[in-house]
């Protein structure tokens, strides 16, 4: 069973109509994902491959039963096409988008938890529940269906250590990204629950890098809350302070935020960390037995 | 994006935020005409994003306008941690009766913006939350309310601020978080926040960050980039569009496509490296759909660096394809007419056929490995070879 994007998922997809939005839908719908509608303003009527178009998220939500919104749009209207989404009732919000002003997150982050909304990204890839729905951009191709959930701040880092796992002859239940922001919608902690209790979850991989401390109070929860085994691997360990690596909220301030400190704080907790992909893909191999 | 304290300055004065009065000299004449200008003693102020410039000698008083002019001479050219000494701040010099400390940072841990205050100033703030955390007020502040009265009140009150000093603090408060928003900080710090001996409240320093993804929406502070400093090869990147960090003391070049996956680049090589001493020179993300133009570029950008000697690349198509990627090495390889060792590891989507059209172009330095330990093994046995 699959958390998140499900058999449940009636996808919206916000700028559809723009390049990658348009590509990356089509993909999903491909896959097999619910794609019944997309919204870009003024565009209402008009249809992208036979996904109808919407003026409106609202209108997308009333037509055709929208739950989960996937957010394509250049990052200085991200913010408003997410309060859209919320506002018009999906439950469920992915945002792919890459560059939205940490301040805007800030903000949409206290908007939404109070309601109850589940959101991932910025800055994320998406979530793949291999066999049952893709939203987003990650390779479906690289990963098999199985009963290990993965959950991860980076893209192509996650498909490494899927490649691993399926080289071990081990799938996914649900890939996550949570994205590489300095505020994303969702924790590692949101997710690993999720994981715990979903009876499709044997272990649990989670994928981290330098910066926050989110890492740190993922250990601190597997410890008091998680009775599936958890791997972890962590990167960044040669990553200079006070630069940002590639990600907006990977970077290392003054002493805190380091993979080392990370790695500590979770192997502190009995959660075995690899040293690199591979490593990481055996030990949860060896932890299945 | 980190500003200089003048800069910083500037935006507390825009801000309503008491500041001294002062201009920037980026040679000794122009602090002289500064000090002239300002008349009485000055302090002279070494400009530059690294701390430790007042140990390092990079802040002087001046007496008079000649004083400040040979200050300015002396320090101009300075070397503070790596640093070149380039610009001066040269301002009125301040009588200091105490000195507080305040600041807003973003906490990203729980997701609001942390206020600090404290009466404590003048020393670096993380020895007063270790070894005096009761003098340092801390308190945050919930976006979607913003900054009421009521909380520089209890700040005011927590941090222990004398009463005829509260109403100017306050309004400093309110002005520093105003910019705080305004202007999409990621930090904002007054440090010290002095008190003269007739009572004024202003800032001495500051210290402000503003984050890169808002910068559109604020041309003026964007354009405060000093396009001189910094290194000349993370200098080409940012030219060229090119997320690169450099490392020091490395000696292979790494390149792969996502953030993530390019730090756990880095970690692997170090690891491979350790035993014979090599180390990457870099990090560098050449991001999704990477054509053979902007693989030339990336490498372009690599190569700039005289001590790289061989180039790990890492790639794991997603949506990219392996068979463009490699289209794009075997150009970015022609273009620069690159001789150096280049091992290749190319994985996901179509690499296959990546891998086979490399085979059968062949070029002499290319060698590709089928997995990221395997590659990361092999350019450091190259790089440990070609040295010797």
């Amino acid at each position: 069973m699959p958390i998140i994007v499900t058999a449940e998922t009636r996808l919206v997809v916000q700028g559809i109509t723009g390049r990658e939005g348009r590509f990356h839908t089509l993909r999903n719908r491909d896959y097999g994902t619910a794609v019944v509608a997309g919204v870009t303003p003024g565009k209402g009527g008009q249809d992208v491959d036979g996904v109808p178009v919407y003026d409106t998220v609202a209108e997308a939500v009333a037509e055709q039963d929208a739950n989960t919104a996937m957010v394509f749009v250049p990052p200085r209207f991200a913010a408003d096409a997410i309060y859209e989404a919320v506002d018009a009732g999906c439950g469920t919000i992915i945002c792919i988008t890459e560059g939205i002003p940490a301040h805007d997150m800030l903000r949409i982050y206290n908007y939404i938890r109070p309601r109850g909304v589940t959101m991932l990204g910025p800055n994320c890839p998406g979530a793949l529940s291999p066999g049952i729905a893709n939203v987003g951009i990650i390779p479906a191709q690289v990963f098999a269906a199985g009963r290990v959930g993965l959950v991860s701040r980076s893209g192509t880092l996650t498909y490494q250590i899927g490649k691993e796992l399926a080289d071990l002859g081990l799938g996914n239940s649900t890939i996550v990204g949570i994205g590489g922001d300095p505020i994303v919608g969702s924790s590692f902690i949101d997710i690993l629950e999720r994981f715990e209790a979903d009876p499709g979850t044997d272990l649990i991989v989670m994928v981290g890098e330098i910066g926050g401390d989110e890492e740190e109070k993922a250990g601190a929860y597997i410890d008091e809350h998680v009775s599936k085994p958890v791997v972890a691997y962590i990167a960044g360990f040669q990553a200079p302070a006070g630069k940002t690596m590639g990600h907006a909220g990977a970077i290392i301030s003054g002493s805190s935020g380091t993979a080392a400190g990370k790695q500590q704080a979770l192997q502190a907790r009995g959660i075995p960390v690899g040293d690199s992909p591979t490593a990481a893909a055996r030990l949860a191999a060896e932890r299945l037995g | 994006m980190d500003l200089l304290e003048y800069q910083g300055k500037q935006l507390f004065a825009r801000f309503g935020l008491p500041v001294s009065e002062g201009a920037p000299a980026a040679t000794a004449a122009e602090a002289r005409a500064v000090a002239e200008q300002l008349g009485g003693p000055v302090v002279v102020k070494a400009q530059g994003l690294v701390g430790g410039r007042g140990k390092a000698g990079g802040i002087k008083l001046a007496a008079d306008p000649a004083e400040a002019e040979q200050h300015a001479a002396a320090i101009l050219g300075m070397d503070i941690r790596g640093h070149t000494v380039r610009q001066l701040w040269i301002e009125r010099a301040s009588d200091i009766a105490s000195e507080y400390y305040f600041s807003i940072t973003f906490d990203r841990g729980a997701k609001q913006p942390l206020l600090m205050l404290t009466t404590e100033g003048g020393v670096e703030i993380e020895t007063v939350a270790e070894e005096s955390p009761e003098e340092l007020a801390r308190l945050h502040v919930d976006p979607l309310m913003g900054l009421q009265p009521f909380h520089v009140r209890r700040l005011c009150f927590a941090a222990g601020i004398p009463a005829p000093e509260v109403k100017q603090v306050g309004a400093i408060i309110e002005g520093a978080y105003r910019a705080f928003i305004e202007t999409d900080a990621m930090l904002v710090e007054i440090n010290p926040l002095i008190v003269t001996p007739d009572g004024v409240v202003r800032a001495l320093d500051s210290k402000y960050t503003v984050d890169d993804n808002a910068l559109y929406r604020h041309p003026d502070i964007a354009g405060m980039r000093d396009a001189e400093s910094g290194d000349p090869q993370e200098r080409l990147a940012r030219e060229r569009g090119v997320n690169f960090v450099k490392l020091d003391g490395g000696d292979i070049g790494t390149l792969a496509n996502g953030a993530g996956l390019a730090m756990s680049t880095l970690d692997v090589v170090a690891a491979a490296g350790e035993a014979t001493g090599h180390r990457p020179a870099n990090f560098l993300d050449v991001g999704g759909g990477a054509d053979a133009e902007a693989i030339a570029t990336a490498m372009e950008v690599l190569l700039s660096d005289p001590n790289v000697r061989a180039v790990l690349f890492n790639v794991f198509g997603g949506i990219t394809r392996g068979d463009e990627v490699a289209h794009g090495i075997l150009t970015a390889l022609e273009r620069l007419d690159a001789t150096l060792p280049i091992v290749v590891r190319l994985d996901g989507t179509n690499a296959d056929e990546g891998r086979r059209i490399l085979a059968d172009a062949a070029p002499p330095n290319l060698h590709v490995e089928a997995t990221m330990l395997g590659a990361a093994a092999r350019v450091v046995e190259l790089v440990d070879g070609s040295a010797a």
